[in-house]
């Protein structure tokens, strides 16, 4: 009965409505094998962080489509570590410029993915970083 | 120790790892479940179970709330949420999305809620339901709400694990047949009509109080409640702890809806008022013992068929499905070979 599953969390922060990509990649990581809690729309940094505990997911999936993803991202992340779960493995989807990806990455989010991404990659990104903090 | 000492205090995290070990039934989760037991046992266990799309999620979030800011004079409640949903039967995975429903009660340190997937359990629970609300139980949480799998007619789990479990229906799911059939409807403690805004309440209701009707009460309060056939257990017995004059409880029909709050708070105190009667009448009692021993022996049964199987080398099974497999034996002949010894 002993087994391990990733458990991931896909949320929409911030007030765009356009919940499409995340619900692909919802789907897609649970066609992978992953335990995937979606939480839908309009969710502030701190409901995401919130969640992302009672779950003690492995991994947080992102997306943002309003342009906000500069104040919103720092902000679940300063609230994850906040909370003790800075083992918890962030990663961004969404419209997010290209110039903005290099201090995101910096600040801690593992992937950032636009639109085209293959959903295979982000599941083969996910698996490797969640496999990579069990092993820390 | 640590992890339950935090447990115990309240820690948040503490309790959200601790649920993931008992999840994958780590020993780690084990050893912490046999420390918290003796803390459990205080809180009021309500299952909240129904076909998909009745409004389960809406109405956990509803009821939740009002746990937290109480009509009346009653004391707010700390609140516990599991909510189960399928597990795909082909990869594995699962998308838990009760919580999309759920939205109101963030930021309430009073609330806990926490998603699981069914992980091939059939009983519209998963096979560390019953653990994971122990868990919640020691941690402090006075009312637990337990939410199934969209169920129907044979996911009956619930009323096993849960003092009060509510059945939900809306308007429009289905005909009378489907009320009669035996399965959610029996176990149900209080009917929620939900959805009663919409098209159609009327025949919904008319058709659940017509099923309540026809059922015969003194069979109800004289059976186990969960239906379940009873292998260990003496005949008759469970009969006996119900004595004749002991109060009857007809499951009240409620009408709600619940994404508006309507006919909730009167679902709110049908839930006290059941819970009283549990408690005055014996049957809280009787319901737990009745729980303890059949969660005893479904642990008896997994841990013997475990034991039993590190005792026969693989060989010999594997030789024995051969048999199997060749029509030499049948199965009955197959268990005689293996507990036996002799073929």
């Amino acid at each position: 009965m002993s087994e391990r599953k990733i458990r991931v969390l896909v949320a929409k922060p911030g007030l765009d409505g356009h919940d499409r990509g995340a619900k692909v990649v919802a789907r897609a990581l649970r066609d992978a094998g992953m335990e995937v809690i979606y939480t839908g729309l309009r969710q502030t940094p701190e409901m995401v962080a919130e969640a992302a505990l009672q779950e003690d997911v492995d991994a947080v999936g992102l997306s943002i489509l309003s342009g906000a993803h500069m104040a919103l991202v720092p902000r679940v992340l300063e609230l994850l570590k906040a909370n003790g779960q800075e083992h918890v493995k962030v990663f961004l989807g969404g419209i997010i410029p290209d110039e903005d990806v290099p201090r995101l990455v910096e600040l801690g989010v593992v992937g950032v993915y636009g639109p085209g991404t293959l959903t295979d990659e982000i599941i083969r990104d996910v698996r490797r970083a969640v496999a990579d903090a069990a092993a820390a | 120790m640590d992890l339950i000492a935090s447990v115990l205090e309240g820690n948040r995290l503490s309790l959200a790892r601790l649920l993931t070990q008992i999840e994958n039934g780590t020993v780690e989760g084990r050893t912490a479940l046999d420390a918290l037991y003796p803390f459990t046992g205080g809180a009021h266990l309500v299952g909240v179970t129904g076909a998909p799309g009745t409004g389960k999620s809406s109405l956990v979030n509803t009821l939740a709330r009002l746990y937290r800011n109480p009509p009346q004079a009653d004391v707010p409640r700390r609140v516990g949420v599991v909510a189960v949903d399928p597990s795909s039967p082909f990869t594995g995975g699962a998308i838990l999305g009760d919580r999309v429903r759920m939205r109101d009660l963030a930021g309430d340190p009073g609330v806990f809620i926490r998603s699981m997937a069914s992980r091939g359990m059939l009983g519209g629970l998963a096979a560390a339901t019953v653990s994971m609300v122990l868990a919640l139980d020691a941690a402090g949480f006075e009312v637990i709400l337990i939410e199934t799998v969209g169920a129907g007619q044979a996911e009956v789990d619930i009323a096993r694990l849960a003092h009060t479990t509510l059945g939900v229906e809306a308007p429009g799911l289905g005909d009378e047949i489907q009320a009669i059939k035996a399965g959610i409807l029996e176990i149900a403690d209080i009917l929620v009509v939900n959805k009663a805004d919409r098209p159609g309440v009327e025949n919904t209701e008319r058709a659940l109080r017509g099923m309540l009707q026809l059922a015969h009460p003194t069979a109800r309060v004289g059976s186990p409640h969960h239906g379940q056939a009873d292998i260990t257990s003496p005949a008759g017995d469970p009969a006996a702890k119900a004595p004749a004059e002991a109060p009857f409880w007809q499951p009240p029909i409620l009408r709600t809806v619940a994404t508006e709050g309507i006919g909730v708070d009167e679902l709110y105190q049908e839930i006290a008022r059941h819970r009283q009667y549990l408690v005055e009448s014996g049957e809280w009692e009787r319901r737990e013992r009745a729980r303890l021993q059949s969660e005893l022996d479904m642990l008896l049964q997994a841990v013997l068929v475990s034991r039993w199987r590190q005792t026969v080398p693989q060989e010999a099974y594997q030789g024995v499905v051969d048999q199997l497999v060749r029509r030499d034996i049948s199965p009955w002949q197959a268990v005689e070979t293996l507990l036996d010894g002799h073929p």
